[in-house]
């Protein structure tokens, strides 16, 4: 992929704002790895937790906005726990999927559930699902 | 001795089993679980947004609630645990977010609750040797696979009780109990949570991993402390034995039945039989109901 960079790129409104929201400094990461190796749902992922990251880190942001991966991050807490950096990246996937839903909607809707799935999922599902995939 | 308690929405509906067993196994070590006059929902997740102060109202009602009533709350939920301990982290440390959730809410909470997980209650109230003592079934002969899922015991800087990357809590509670632990690298890794109401195929495999690995340790079950953990573990293994060849279903429990049989208590009402992977010819076949 070619990328070109540029001041107002990589400082974007978009980045400022997931940086404001999560409250996380992105340059801190240093792209070691150890977050994508640690990830429970790398595997399903298209883009590894630590290019989402990189990608940022350069402006390209849309890139990410597209990508499966912040829908399947479950917010387990494992790559902040083992980032050496200190780097919460379960709060930037929050902040980016926070500010795609508040332009686009929310990722579900509700009442399209299954029935089945809505009769027999413990509430702890629902509750803390419609927190992450509604805004 | 009396601790208030909050059961949490999924214990008083879904897994009553885990709340029953919680009550009756604590009455018959000397403590009263007394469930909170009031409470409401926690929210089933911690707000990871730094201006999302809205989501931190529902914890910190239940707090103010336990303020009333004592210095401790005791809760059975991992995930209603790790929501409330880190939501009143936030009130006691974070002087903005205080001022404005206690503006909202009409309050004046700092923080001055103790949240307690009851294996902590156990550890440290009991102690695992007054527990050991307890018991009265022979468990000698069960291998128990400990689960802890990750609301436990993350992010470490602020739920803190226990090592993050080799606890002992669980292991020590099922020793306490005089079963066997089978140790098993996947006890901490994450089952997919939420994920698994809305991108099923992703969670199955999660939550594969974690079984097949505790079956090749050894386990006849595995315990859990987290009503989600314990759905995502058991639902679908009828399915994944049809996947992956040769894996045999195995039962998980919620740790707190495994302590109510322990004890020796009529585990009738523990609603054993509302598990998908049935935990009774296991139990029965090791003498113990
Ligand atoms: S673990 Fe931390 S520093 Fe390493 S790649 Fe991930 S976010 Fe960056
Ligand atoms: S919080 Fe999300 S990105 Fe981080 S390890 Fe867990 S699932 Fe992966
Ligand atoms: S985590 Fe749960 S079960 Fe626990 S009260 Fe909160 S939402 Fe409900
Ligand atoms: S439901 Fe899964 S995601 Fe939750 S604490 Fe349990 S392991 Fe983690």
């Amino acid at each position: 992929m070619r990328i070109q960079l540029s001041a107002a790129k990589v400082h974007n409104d978009f980045i400022r704002k997931v940086e404001e929201m999560s409250g996380q400094d992105l340059l801190k990461c240093y792209q070691c790895g150890e977050c994508s190796a640690g990830c429970p749902a790398a595997f399903a992922m298209d883009l590894l937790p630590n290019q989402v990251i990189r990608l940022l880190q350069l402006g390209e942001h849309e890139a990410v906005l597209k990508s499966k991966t912040i829908w399947l991050c479950a917010a387990c807490q494992q790559c902040y726990t083992r980032c050496p950096k200190g780097v919460d990246l379960s709060r930037i996937m929050e902040a980016v999927r926070d500010l795609l839903m508040l332009e686009q909607g929310d990722r579900i809707v509700i009442e399209k559930l299954p029935a089945e799935t809505l009769a027999e999922f413990p509430q702890q599902a629902f509750i803390s699902g419609f927190r992450k995939y509604t805004a | 001795m009396r601790i208030p308690y909050y059961p949490g929405c999924t214990l008083s509906t879904k897994a009553k089993g885990f709340d029953q067993a919680a009550r009756q196994s604590f009455a018959a070590l000397g403590i009263e679980l007394a469930e909170l006059k009031t409470w409401n929902c926690c929210g089933a997740t911690f707000p990871l947004s730094r201006d999302n102060l809205l989501d931190l109202v529902g914890p910190v009602r239940n707090l103010v609630s336990a303020a009333a009533e004592g210095d401790k709350l005791a809760v059975a939920c991992s995930t209603c645990f790790n929501v409330l301990k880190r939501s009143n982290l936030v009130m006691r440390n974070e002087e903005d977010k205080r001022e404005k959730v206690n503006f909202f809410i009409e309050a004046d909470y700092a923080g001055s609750v103790q949240v307690l997980h009851l294996l902590e209650i156990l550890r440290d109230e009991v102690g695992w040797d007054n527990l050991a003592k307890a018991v009265k079934k022979n468990l000698a002969d069960l291998s128990v696979a400990p689960y802890y899922g990750c609301m436990f015991l993350r992010p470490p800087k602020e739920m803190g009780f226990d090592d993050h990357e080799n606890p002992q809590i669980l292991e020590n509670f099922i020793r306490a109990l005089g079963a066997q632990v089978a140790d098993y690298p996947h006890r901490a890794e994450c089952c997919g949570n939420y994920i698994a109401a809305f991108d099923l195929e992703t969670t199955k495999e999660m939550s594969y991993l974690i079984l097949a690995s505790a079956r090749k340790a050894g386990a006849d079950l595995i315990v859990t402390g987290c009503p989600l953990c314990q759905f995502n573990l058991d639902r679908w293994q009828q399915d994944l034995a049809m996947k992956h060849g040769g894996f045999r279903p195995i039962p998980v429990l919620y740790d707190t039945q495994l302590l109510g049989i322990a004890l020796g208590l009529d585990a009738t009402t523990f609603d054993l039989d509302k598990h998908y992977v049935d935990p009774r010819p296991i139990l029965a076949e090791k003498g113990l109901i």
